[in-house]
């Protein structure tokens, strides 16, 4: 569209004609109010607040409808507009309970504010108000009807935001009212995007209502702990006796690549961090065979002491190390150096989740060709293949759905069994269960509707799920890149599961691959790294089965729980020293000798890489005392074997020695506090041992694919990364794809530590619950 | 069966076959019936359109819009099909002259339908009758059935190898789906919740397709405008304003019915000569002169022609022609409140202004009119009105406020007898008890 | 649904004869959600009220959801949820009929029925309700029973007609709610 100049309250403004005034106005920072109006959902021009007077028109026109045409010209506040604002929210508030001081919004209420701001202060009145008893629809939503004002945002949410239609309007007049699916309870996916976009405290949600003041919360802004998609996520936290506990959590700045977008698990699965099951000192088996609590000093030189060694006696072959798929990239980076560098093994893997190492693989030597979830958001035409973005990528099917309806985007769907978002799809591709490896011949052949259609997109986004693997991402690449019409618009994206299993792919947790996907074998700018050892190690299931047979001297376990995954017998790791880090006594931290309480990503800082490659800055939220981030633990662990701590973690100046933790308080783990000790002692604050920034240039500069804008990283957004860049070199073996075992978690799951969240389970529960009763129907 | 009523200075135009069998197809055609649509067969639709504008007919459903004009507005290439829909929904408070028109003359809908098809290029028509007409509904399938069997409709009417469909329809009680586009939204299953405009119907409407929207009078009136001629239509009525109109006068009135006027006619003449004067020799107290929706006139405002210009300077509106004749044993403050409390039953609750609005000064009068009033209820009461109108999404919320305002505006003294506990003037047993379920 | 709601599989919640009318109701327009309306009033007119059953079928027969249907039946005034009598009066209470003593007539009803806005009488015959223009407002004041029109009423007209209806509800059956009783649920107009 041709921009177009017209004037509002006298300033000329430019906007592609067609524009809608309300956006064109704010985008020039002139506010006019709405109820009703929300980006990206259907026009209602309901709530009549965002009236203006334009030129020649005779009535007020209403700027959430009004396109922008040139010469026109508009005045949006005068006492006239006023008047209309104030009248309406004098007709509002005659029903509307004045509840404030104990409504949830109150503080965060955009009728409170329009009413602040038009001053409708007088009730004109006699009548008494409806009352209307608070409904509960879910464990997750709340409708308290008085105080609804039907702007009709979650309904239209929950229909064409989610695809979900869950929510309806009954009745007429003053009596409409909105209603559940279900008659009196949700059935639906619980997102909690309806109490999300709800202007008054209509909507209340389950886990946050009555706790607090939102004034009392500081708001925190990091990255999702549950899925592959990493939505960014304002954690409302309030201090307690023991820390800092999280009460609340959205995307309050509708920042990152989710704006206003989070599911039932970033919204509601929070609540593990308070587990009751939380594990907040360290555990050491005793002489009767017992995990008993110890002092972190203890614990620390019990493992310190066992791996020296071990690894002193019989090499560090005899040992093994498993990393997470939820522990920053800088954790990440630092327990496969950590592993190499000091305890002289590459026995090093994590629980694979996806075939990353092939995808990376199949585009060496093609850079740009990775698309980021930004990408998704504008593509022309997506090209899904063996995945259930629904359930297991919400984020993705947000972003997938949102780009259909805005912008018309053309989805293509190859599925072996039928998936939701094949309501937004143009074609679709049944294939049998194992029938992926066929998808290229069946493209090539251009019979099918799908093929078609798919052969005649100019520019195609194809993301696949990790049915995908091996042989099958190398076939699926190669056809993308020799592709007509434009091979040269293509890109592609891996899905795998859980928040950094990308970043543990990324930065080495693999007994055959450094960081960036470089072959042990071919180190290349690795070869800095001290005593390197040369040949592969070994895979975890390698290692289970060398510790099976009694030859495995120590296992460390760091946020994994590879015992739940692979039924492992107990006794089975009764000859192997194992350590793990972990939030919870899992099933592997029961079979311990030593377990470390470890802080979760919402208490610690980083960042992640989410499952297209997009890095993003983790920042501490919450705070629990005992536990401490993966990253100390590391640094103290090496520092506790004796081991060159400045090798491991370049920090401060040349020739001075840091603190090393005593110094602090209790709540300890946190290198912003420590920074001020750093600084008074006249040292680099950003340069602590336990800053996992310190880390940062490292990364940088040997990961390939890592060299990111940092700025804009620091700043809070998504940077995308590519571990496939030039610098690359090929992998030549491929570790096999038997390893890899999705999670395929639901939309109430979230592997092992998604059994920690009580409201994740409540949801679940309920959601089978309605599943049952339809059945029944 | 409705009463018909008849009067000398009537000029029976629409309403000329009432009473004459003419629901019968065969009586129809004996009647003239379907002449005109064979004529429009022979023209262009520029013709059929340039007839209409000539005509000055305009709309009867309330508005007063041009027909031809409107008709004209249809884009001539869409990539949708194109659709008439005859608004047969007539539930505006004093209306009720469509009502006659389905029962006795139901092929001239028919007919006016297909002509307006052929005017814009549609090869569908809709006849949405509101629920409560289910025995005008019947009359009007049967001939609807009785013209397909004819070949008026269906895949090529009267040989001509032109295809039209009728197809009718029924609402389920919702007065707000008279709005043409709420109507669309009902005719497409949905809550009669009207829609954002632009884009007007005659460019996106029923189905996404363009849609002519008119009143069953107007559509009725189509094929006499052809039969007569356009210049003779307009001839009948005033400037701008062409031929008659069903004037439905009921109230306090000696001979109340359904009664066909040329347009312009004085409106006091209609009251006291054809509609036979004040009942029981009382005194006139107001006049409500285009359905409940139409600010109120005064006794001595009434002395008026009766067209849109007209009654638009007397400060009302021509509306849908529904005459309520209010005499002067009647208070005003009730008669206020019943039609305030039909507004709020029947607001869509779309928009706030009108849905919250309604509802309040419903719940306003109620108090106000059993006694229970405060002096600046009234003040309070004209405030809300003047607040609500040009507000609201739709029209509704206008034809709440401005007889509001108006009953206020004329009335203020009435409205003040009613305070400090002062009993109604014209107490009558039984206070208004409409609740909404 | 509700508990004590006979199966549909075993029970059909419409008449074949009604059934077959909205097999071709659902193709009659060019979209099939436009039957939704007419198909809830005759449902309505069959079974008496828009049960749950009622809902369920329409949407399934239409491809909607429950909820959408419900949105949908809970906008429209001559829809209801709930059984009313076999004769359901309405009175116009509306301007025109307000000025010619639709008021009166609507309490001479009451009286004789003995039974208030909203009632339903015991033996589920009638049922009476105050309703806005019915269009009939030069023949005021006007009532509908079901989808009859009786106009330019008075009080003294209101026990012949009752007395009309109560024949017809002999007639026709035990008198027994329409409601209640499916089977006995063809209305006059039906
Ligand atoms: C609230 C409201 C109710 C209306 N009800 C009716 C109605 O019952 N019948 C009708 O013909 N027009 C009604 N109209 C007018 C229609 O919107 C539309 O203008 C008319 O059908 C167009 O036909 P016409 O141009 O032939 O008058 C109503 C308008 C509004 C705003
Ligand atoms: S004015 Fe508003 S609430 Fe009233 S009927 Fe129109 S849209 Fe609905
Ligand atoms: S934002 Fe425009 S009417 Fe609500």
């Amino acid at each position: 569209m041709p921009d177009v100049t017209f004037t509002v309250d006298g300033k000329k403004l430019t906007a592609p004609a067609g524009t809608l005034l309300i956006d064109a106005c704010r985008k020039a920072g002139i506010e006019i109010p709405a109820f009703c109006y929300y980006p990206g959902l259907s026009l209602q021009a309901a709530c009549r607040m965002c009236v203006v007077r334009q030129e020649k028109v005779p009535k007020l026109q209403t700027a959430c409808t009004t396109t922008v045409a040139e010469g026109q010209v508009f005045v949006t506040e005068s006492p006239e507009i006023a008047q209309a604002r104030k009248a309406t929210i004098e007709l509002l508030l005659g029903n509307h309970p004045l509840d404030c001081p104990v409504c949830d919004a109150g503080g965060e209420c955009e009728l409170q504010d329009m009413n602040f701001k038009y001053g409708a202060g007088e009730s004109l009145y006699a009548e008494a108000k409806h009352h209307r008893d608070e409904q509960q629809w879910s464990p997750a939503v709340f409708y308290d009807r008085p105080r609804c004002i039907l702007c009709y945002r979650c309904t239209r949410m929950c229909g064409e935001g989610m695809d979900v239609w869950a929510l309806g309007v009954n009745n007429r007049g003053a009596d409409s009212v909105i209603v559940p699916n279900d008659g009196q309870q949700l059935d639906c996916e619980q997102c909690g995007m309806c109490i999300d976009v709800c202007p008054v405290g209509a909507l209340t949600s389950g886990s946050y209502r009555y706790k607090t003041r939102p004034w009392e919360m500081n708001h925190v802004s990091t990255v999702c702990t549950h899925c592959a998609d990493g939505c960014k996520v304002t954690l409302g936290v309030r201090s307690t006796t023991d820390g800092a506990e999280i009460i609340r959590a959205d995307n309050r700045d509708k920042s990152g690549i989710n704006g206003d977008f989070l599911c039932a698990k970033g919204r509601f699965g929070f609540d593990f961090v308070e587990s009751a099951d939380r594990l907040t000192k360290p555990l050491v088996r005793n002489s009767a065979g017992k995990l008993e609590p110890a002092t972190w000093e203890h614990a620390l030189s019990v493992a310190a002491k066992k791996l020296k060694e071990i690894r002193d006696s019989r090499g560090g072959a005899a040992i093994g190390v498993i990393g997470s798929n939820r522990t920053t990239n800088e954790e990440n980076y630092l327990l496969q150096k950590f592993s190499r560098t000091v305890l002289a093994t590459n026995n090093i893997d994590h629980e694979r989740t996806t075939d990353y190492a092939s995808f990376a693989r199949a585009l060496a030597g093609h850079p740009g060709k990775t698309a980021s979830l930004r990408d998704i958001a504008s593509a022309c035409a997506i090209l899904l293949v063996g995945t259930n973005p629904t359930d297991e990528h919400p984020l993705l099917a947000w972003l997938l759905r949102t780009d259909v309806r805005l912008n018309r985007a053309r989805l293509y769907i190859a599925n072996h069994a039928p998936i939701k978002l094949e309501r937004q799809a143009r074609a679709m591709q049944g294939l049998p269960p194992n029938g992926y490896k066929d998808l290229t011949t069946i493209l090539d052949r251009g019979e099918t509707d799908l093929a078609k259609a798919v052969k005649a997109e100019e520019s195609l986004i194809v993301i696949f799920g990790s049915e995908i693997r091996g042989t099958a991402i190398h076939n699926l690449v190669t056809w993308g890149l020799n592709r007509g019409p434009n091979p040269d618009s293509v890109r592609f994206a891996c899905l795998g599961d859980h928040s950094n299993s990308r970043g543990a792919a990324d930065m080495g947790l693999f007994p055959d691959l450094l960081p960036g996907y470089v072959p042990i074998t071919e180190p290349g700018a690795f070869v800095e790294y001290a005593d390197l050892p040369p040949a592969a190690g070994k895979t975890l299931s390698q290692m289970l089965d060398v510790a099976t047979a009694g030859e495995l001297g120590a296992l460390l376990v760091v946020g994994a729980n590879p015992v739940s995954r692979a039924p492992l017998n107990p006794a089975a790791l009764k000859n192997t020293f194992l350590i793990v880090q972990d939030l919870f006594l899992t099933e592997t931290a029961t079979l311990a000798e030593v377990v470390l309480p470890a802080a979760s990503l919402y208490e610690k800082s980083g960042t992640v890489t989410n499952t297209f490659g997009d890095v993003q800055i983790v920042r501490k939220a919450a705070d629990r005392a005992g536990v401490k981030p993966d990253f100390e633990i590391l640094v103290r662990l090496a520092e506790a074997m004796g081991g060159p701590i400045k090798g491991l973690v370049p920090f401060g100046r040349a020739g001075t020695t840091a603190d090393l933790g005593q110094s602090r308080g209790a709540q300890s783990g946190e290198a912003d506090r420590h920074a001020v000790w750093l600084e008074a002692n006249g040292l680099e604050p950003r340069l602590s041992p336990f800053d996992p920034f310190a880390l940062f240039d490292e990364i940088e500069r040997l990961v390939p694919g890592y060299a990111i804008d940092r700025i804009n990283l620091i700043a809070g957004n998504d940077v995308h990364s590519e571990p496939a860049s030039p610098g690359l070199v090929p992998v030549t073996a491929l570790a096999g794809e038997d390893f890899i075992v999705p999670a395929h978690d639901t939309l109430f799951t979230s592997g092992t530590l998604g059994r920690y969240s009580a409201a994740l389970k409540q949801l679940e529960e309920h959601q089978a619950k309605e599943l049952a009763k339809s059945a029944a129907d | 069966m409705p009463r018909l009523v008849s009067h000398p200075d009537e000029v029976k135009i629409v309403s000329r076959r009432f009473g004459m069998g003419a629901e019968k197809i065969d009586r129809y055609l004996e009647l003239g019936g379907y002449e005109a649509v064979m004529k429009c067969l022979a023209q262009d639709s520029d013709w059929i359109i340039n007839e209409m504008k000539a005509s000055n007919l305009r709309g009867r459903g309330g508005a007063g819009f041009s027909a031809g004009m409107k008709w004209s507005f249809v884009p001539r290439q869409s990539a949708k099909p194109k659709y008439i829909l005859v608004n047969g929904d007539e539930s505006e408070p004093g209306t009720c002259k469509d009502h006659l028109i389905f029962l006795h003359d139901p092929h001239s809908v028919i007919e006016g339908t297909i002509i307006a098809g052929l005017a814009v290029g549609a090869k569908m028509g809709f006849i949405y009758l509101r629920g409560e007409y289910r025995y005008l509904l019947e009359i009007t399938e049967r001939a609807v059935a009785d013209a397909y069997q004819r070949g008026f409709l269906g895949k090529n009417i009267f040989g001509s190898g032109k295809e039209f469909e009728i197809i009718t329809q029924t609402g389920a009680g919702a007065y707000e789906v008279g709005e043409e586009s709420a109507l669309m939204e009902s005719l497409e299953g949905k809550r009669g919740v009207p829609r954002i405009k632009p884009p007007f119907p005659a460019v996106v409407g029923l189905y996404g397709g363009p849609t002519v929207i008119n009143n069953a009078e107007t559509i009725a009136t189509v094929p006499h405008v052809i039969n007569m001629g356009a210049a003779a239509y307009a001839a009948v009525g005033t400037p701008r304003n062409g031929g008659t109109r069903l004037f439905s006068i009921s109230g306090h009135v000696e001979r109340p019915g359904v009664y066909e006027l040329p347009m312009g006619y004085n409106l006091k003449k209609m009251i006291y000569e054809v509609a036979g004067g004040i009942r029981g020799g009382r005194n006139l107290k107001a006049v409500v002169p285009g359905g409940s929706s139409t600010p109120v006139l005064l006794p001595q405002e009434i002395d008026i022609g009766m067209d849109f210009d007209q009654v638009g300077k007397a400060g009302s509106m021509l509306g849908s022609g529904g005459v309520v004749v209010i005499d002067d044993q009647t208070c005003i403050v009730e008669f206020a409140l019943r039609t305030i409390s039909f507004y709020a039953h029947e607001s869509c609750g779309w928009c706030i202004p009108c849905r919250e609005g309604t509802d309040w000064l419903k719940k306003s009068l109620t108090r106000f009119h059993a006694g229970f009033g405060a002096p600046s209820d009234i003040d309070n009461m004209q405030y809300l009105a003047e607040n609500m109108l040009g507000r609201t999404f739709c029209p509704l919320g206008d034809a709440a406020a401005m007889p509001t305002i108006a009953f206020i505006k004329k009335f203020r003294k009435e409205f003040e007898d009613h305070l400090n506990g002062k009993p109604c003037p014209f107490a009558r047993e039984g206070v208004l008890q409409l609740t909404v379920v | 649904m509700s508990p004590n709601h006979p199966n549909p599989e075993s029970i059909p919640v419409f008449s074949p004869q009604l059934a077959a009318r909205f097999d071709a109701l659902v193709q009659k327009y060019p979209v099939k959600r436009s039957a939704l309306i007419p198909m809830l009033l005759y449902a309505q007119d069959e079974v008496g009220y828009l049960s749950d059953a009622v809902v369920a079928e329409v949407a399934r027969r239409i491809g909607i959801t429950e909820l959408e249907v419900r949105n949908v039946a809970t906008y429209y005034s001559m829809l209801r949820f709930r059984p009313a009598g076999q004769f359901n009066i309405q009175v116009c209470t509306n301007i025109s009929c307000l000025l010619r003593g639709a008021y009166e007539v609507y309490e001479r009803f009451q009286e004789e029925l003995g039974v208030g806005p909203h009632g339903v009488t015991p033996d589920g015959v009638f049922s009476l309700e105050e309703v806005e223009c019915v269009g009939a407002c030069c023949w005021a004041p006007a009532v509908q029973v079901n989808y009859d029109f009786h106009d330019e009423l008075k009080p003294d007209l209101v026990p012949g007609i009752l007395s009309g209806y109560r024949g017809k509800a002999k007639a026709g059956n035990n008198g027994a709610s329409s409601l209640e009783k499916k089977a006995n649920s063809k209305e006059p107009h039906a």
